[in-house]
């Protein structure tokens, strides 16, 4: 990048490190990372004051390929770091990038407490459902049923959903996108819009170790049966319109659920259709725990409600409490019970 | 300790028997409030000019079942009108609130030393639970000392009985009527401590008078003769010390004093990120505190994030702290070896306890030397530095700060439960006594086509780039790093180059610190004594009463743990032999030996405890058998030719 070159004028090119890119050709990877310099050229952010920091798996390579700042740190704590960067400096522009085994996994608790604290930064969380980088084992969002070095057998254990991890954990902003998809621009910059912890889950096709498994939703075709993209005060619809096909997603009062309703001649209301409130917590539970088959890929911004973030709060508790205070090292000192040596004898001071 | 004005030959050291120092133990139930009894007489005979030193022992539980013989907390103070080193081997007065105090504590009473107990709690059920089958005072069990046994509860009950407080609440002033017995045992006014309880329960004035009537009718208690002959007053004159004005000091306090002046000196902000854990989170309180010094403090969900969000601030731009103990050490481990190869400046205080594992949570011990000079994967040096005393912490903290903003290291400070504990004398430093070390941030590009990150100084040091700064844009982590740009590199020659240049890095860290002093005797000689950390009062005071019998003994003290200091090979090798005290099972000792091919020999403890100055005297005593003046010790080696001399092993 040239210094002279103004913020606005950047583009994705400006927003390419020097450095040789080493996923294994194919990878969803690429596609996120080409979404996440788009979306910097749109913010007109400034490299200088954008930091990206990840823990250790392949999504974690990715701040080596980002002309900004990056932190490369160690497995699972790439929260932690980040909680030290925005505390110290909230002026720079903190984003997060980690994946299933080491956001969820080794990294579980600090993911839980990043997002409980709504620490203002950007967690993208790339999804593949697997351990890439060692290999190939199951991790803890794969299905019951994965094959893999260490479970030849197929895993027994049931995976965790991220979102729902994510609002549990007391999120303000969730969102669900995936590597291919044209919109995962808009919704990165709907995270960095929210003030607080944005979570977002990317679903990212490992073609080396776990191929094509989101293809179901994913996939180009008939995507619009399988895909629920959901935009603030807009009906929950999906489906083809074109062929008068249209589906609604409508609340089961009785149980309590949600359920798939028909649209007939375009007459959502009748049908029952939510309309999409970016601060409706209950709908978002929901969402997030819709099973997919029965039901579309909820997609796009789910949860969006903002509250104060840690670092404000801190900083303005701490303004608070030093409001009048010299900070005199040598007072602090001598400070409380003392006494004074002059010759043999001691008097109080 | 703070108080030493001299070398040892002007220091009329307190040999035994010592009739210008008194040792007291206070010992009670954990709800007794002994810590705050023993923390407030610590006060009242600082304030009376004396030197002290004391020693905090308590269980491990918060408030372990009332009456047993787990259960007791004890508080023990050495003072006098002479320099005091330790907080005394042995007790002259033992107060036991209760029968399992009395047990557990009584054993280590000179004998002749006087007891003072609380027959009020002395019950057929607390003496069971203290596994008495009859109660001691009544039996002749306790003859080799003096007894002076009364009913402490119902003089306490009688005294707050205006102030009409229940049963339970009057009761919890036995703790100020027995200080005020003993501020009266020990001539010690009354009016600073009177003050600190009308503070204290300012919300609660009712409290306050209860509190000051139990402690007035205690010091008259004293006073009317009521205890008839049994003790006497005594006044310790004050100790002549440097003029100047004092308080006391806990380690924890000097710790966290000497982090804040540290950064101060470096120009810097402070980030503190801890995780609640004994003895380590009382700096964690205390910096809370000093928010006006521009330090932020984070208490984190675990060890690991503690010291992550620590570089993450370090990496911003701040100082980044975090603090722990051995078990939540060993969880940073990795955390360190990322500071180490992304180079970022970082202290790490580590207030030792005993191991492993769990161990001893509230006892001391000094055996994660080990842990923190190897224990990390890979090649991953990284300064240490010992503090040998509360008041010395201050200093050490300083000097941790300054080596990891200059070198651009994690630095590791070690300290342990006694000395964040223990309180003393300090003569208030004067901040401006130190020169300050500002910190200077890259704030240009540095290569002729970019940014590098990682071009080293003639020290081998990189610069601290924050992020924010414009045009200067890198990445780092903890992948192995090609010189000057840091891009991903892990060829075989690299991977050599950079492992050796963050050693020689370290390694250059000895050019900057002062050369090793000999702190009692002098270089070259039969036998050197050599300590680090919380040993230092008991060998100062065995070394110095050795002397005093004539034997050729130095005490060497060592601060800087790694790097060495550059002239101490040369040192060691001077003595004939070197000895080693550490309350672990010999760490220093094999580091010694492995650096300068020196018998360096063993001396070690690990009961929690820590040495007496007769014990070390005893060690000290083994080498001089035979020699006049020497009375002996407990040990004597079998024959002499079996200890060959170092100049014989390494000449």
């Amino acid at each position: 990048m040239n210094d002279m070159t103004p913020i606005s004028k950047l583009t994705i090119k400006d927003w390419e490190s020097d450095q040789e890119v080493r996923w294994c050709p194919g990878c969803g990877d690429y596609a996120i990372l080409k979404a996440v310099q788009r979306t910097m050229v749109d913010l007109e952010a400034d490299p200088a004051k954008t930091v990206f920091v990840s823990g250790i798996g392949c999504s974690s390579r990715f701040p080596y390929y980002m002309a900004s700042y990056g932190f490369h740190t160690i497995h699972g704590r790439a929260p932690a770091f980040a909680t030290g960067i925005k505390v110290a400096n909230p002026e720079l522009d903190v984003w997060l990038v980690t994946g299933d085994g080491d956001g969820m996994s080794i990294g579980g608790n600090h993911t839980m407490h990043l997002i409980r604290r709504n620490l203002n930064c950007q967690i993208m969380l790339f999804n593949n459902e697997i351990y890439g980088l060692t290999k190939g084992q199951y991790s803890p969002t794969s299905r019951v049923g994965t094959s893999s070095p260490s479970t030849p057998g197929g895993s027994v254990d049931r995976p965790m959903l991220p979102c729902a991890f994510a609002l549990g954990a007391g999120a303000r902003f969730v969102a669900r996108g995936f590597d291919v998809s044209k919109n995962l621009p808009e919704v990165l910059k709907a995270a960095h819009a929210h003030h607080g912890a944005a979570f977002i889950e990317i679903f990212q096709n490992c073609i080396v170790y776990n191929k094509d498994v989101f293809e179901d939703f994913a996939a180009p075709k008939g995507a619009e049966d399988r895909q629920l993209w959901l935009k603030n005060g807009e009906p929950m619809l999906f489906g083809n319109a074109k062929t008068g096909d249209t589906k609604g997603i409508a609340l089961d009062a009785e149980k309590l659920t949600l359920k798939v309703v028909d649209v007939v001649d375009g007459d959502w209301r009748a049908a029952g259709v939510i309309v999409h409130e970016v601060t409706n917590r209950s709908i978002a539970h929901m969402l997030v725990e819709m099973p997919f088959g029965a039901f579309p890929m909820a997609l796009g911004v789910i949860y969006d409600d903002p509250r104060p973030t840690y670092e404000d709060s801190v900083h303005q508790q701490d303004a608070k409490l030093i409001a009048g205070k010299q900070a005199n090292l040598a007072k602090l000192l001598a400070k409380g019970q003392t006494w004074t040596v002059s010759g043999t004898a001691a008097d109080p001071v | 300790m703070a108080t030493i004005l001299a070398e040892d030959e002007d220091i009329a050291a307190s040999h035994a028997p010592q009739p210008d120092a008194v040792v007291v133990r206070f010992a009670g139930d954990s709800g007794d409030g002994m810590q705050l009894t023993g923390g407030q007489f610590t006060l009242s005979t600082a304030l009376s000019g004396n030197d002290l030193a004391t020693f905090p022992d308590f269980p491990a539980e918060i408030r372990a079942p009332q009456g047993t013989l787990f259960g007791v907390s004890a508080f023990q103070i050495n003072f006098g009108s002479t320099a005091i080193d330790t907080a005394g081997d042995q007790p002259d007065v033992l107060v036991a609130m209760n029968p399992a105090a009395l047990k557990t504590n009584v054993d280590a009473l000179k004998p002749g030393g006087l007891i003072i107990a609380d027959t009020g709690e002395f019950t057929k059920r607390n003496l069971e639970k203290a596994k008495y089958a009859a109660s001691p005072i009544d039996d002749d069990s306790l003859a080799k000392w003096q007894v002076l046994a009364f009913d402490i509860s119902a003089l306490t009950l009688e005294a707050v009985k205006p102030f009409g407080l229940g049963n339970k609440e009057a009761l919890r002033c036995k703790n100020m009527w027995t200080l005020g017995l003993a501020l009266w045992m020990f001539d010690r006014e009354r009016g600073p401590l009177i003050q600190w309880l009308k503070d204290k329960f300012a919300k609660n004035p009712v409290l306050a008078d209860a509190n000051i009537a139990a402690l007035n009718a205690g010091h008259a208690y004293g006073e009317t003769a009521e205890i008839g002959g049994h003790i006497k007053q005594q006044h310790l004159d004050p100790v002549p010390s440097a003029p100047g004005l004092y308080r006391t000091v806990t380690g924890a306090e000097a710790i966290s004093y000497g982090l804040v002046a540290g950064a101060q000196l470096a120009g810097l902000k402070m980030f503190f990120g801890g995780y609640p854990i004994t003895p380590a989170s009382a700096i964690l309180h205390n910096l809370v505190k000093l928010k006006e010094f521009g330090v932020t403090t984070f208490q984190a969900e675990d060890e690991i994030a503690a010291i992550c969000s620590a570089i993450g601030a370090s990496y911003a731009g701040q100082l980044g702290v975090t603090s722990s103990s051995g078990p939540g050490i060993a969880l940073k481990g990795e955390a360190m070896g990322l500071a180490v190869m992304t180079e970022l400046p970082l202290v790490i205080v580590n207030s030792q306890r005993g191991g492993p594992s769990t161990g001893l949570p509230t006892k001391t011990e000094q055996s994660d030397l080990y842990q923190a000079v190897y224990g990390r994967n890979g090649d991953t040096p990284l300064p240490v530095v010992a503090a040998c005393s509360p008041s010395d912490a201050y200093e050490c903290a300083i000097e941790a700060v300054r080596i990891a903003v200059q070198f651009m290291t994690p630095v590791m400070l070690l300290t342990d439960g006694y000395i964040a504990n223990a309180a003393e004398p300090w003569l208030v430093p004067d901040p401006a006594d130190h020169a300050p070390f500002p910190v200077t941030f890259l704030e240009d590009m540095n290569g002729p086509d970019g940014v590098l990150p990682y071009k080293r100084d003639a020290k081998g040091v990189r610069p601290w780039i924050k992020p924010g700064t414009p045009g200067l844009m890198h990445r780092i982590g903890g992948i192995e790093k090609a010189v000057d740009t840091g891009n991903l590199d892990y060829s075989p020659e690299t991977h050599q180059l950079q492992t050796d240049a963050r050693k020689e890095k370290v390694d250059g860290v000895a050019a900057s610190i002062p050369p090793q002093e000999v702190c009692l005797g002098q270089s070259g000689g039969k036998l050197a004594v050599v300590g680090w950390g919380s040993t230092y009062g008991p060998i100062h005071q065995a070394v110095s009463r050795s002397r005093a019998k004539g034997l050729d003994v130095s005490h060497i003290h060592v601060r800087h743990i790694w790097p060495l200091p550059s002239n101490l090979g040369a040192l060691l090798h001077s003595y004939d032999r070197v000895l080693v005290p550490e309350m672990n099972t010999g760490q220093f000792k094999t580091v010694l030996r492995d650096q300068y091919l020196v018998d360096a020999q063993p001396l070690n403890k690990v009961s929690g405890q820590p040495f007496t100055i007769a014990e070390l005297e005893a060690a000290v005593a083994t080498y001089f058998d035979g020699a006049p003046g020497n009375a002996g010790g407990d040990e004597v080696p079998a024959d002499d030719t079996q200890l060959p001399s170092i100049k014989g092993v390494n000449p």
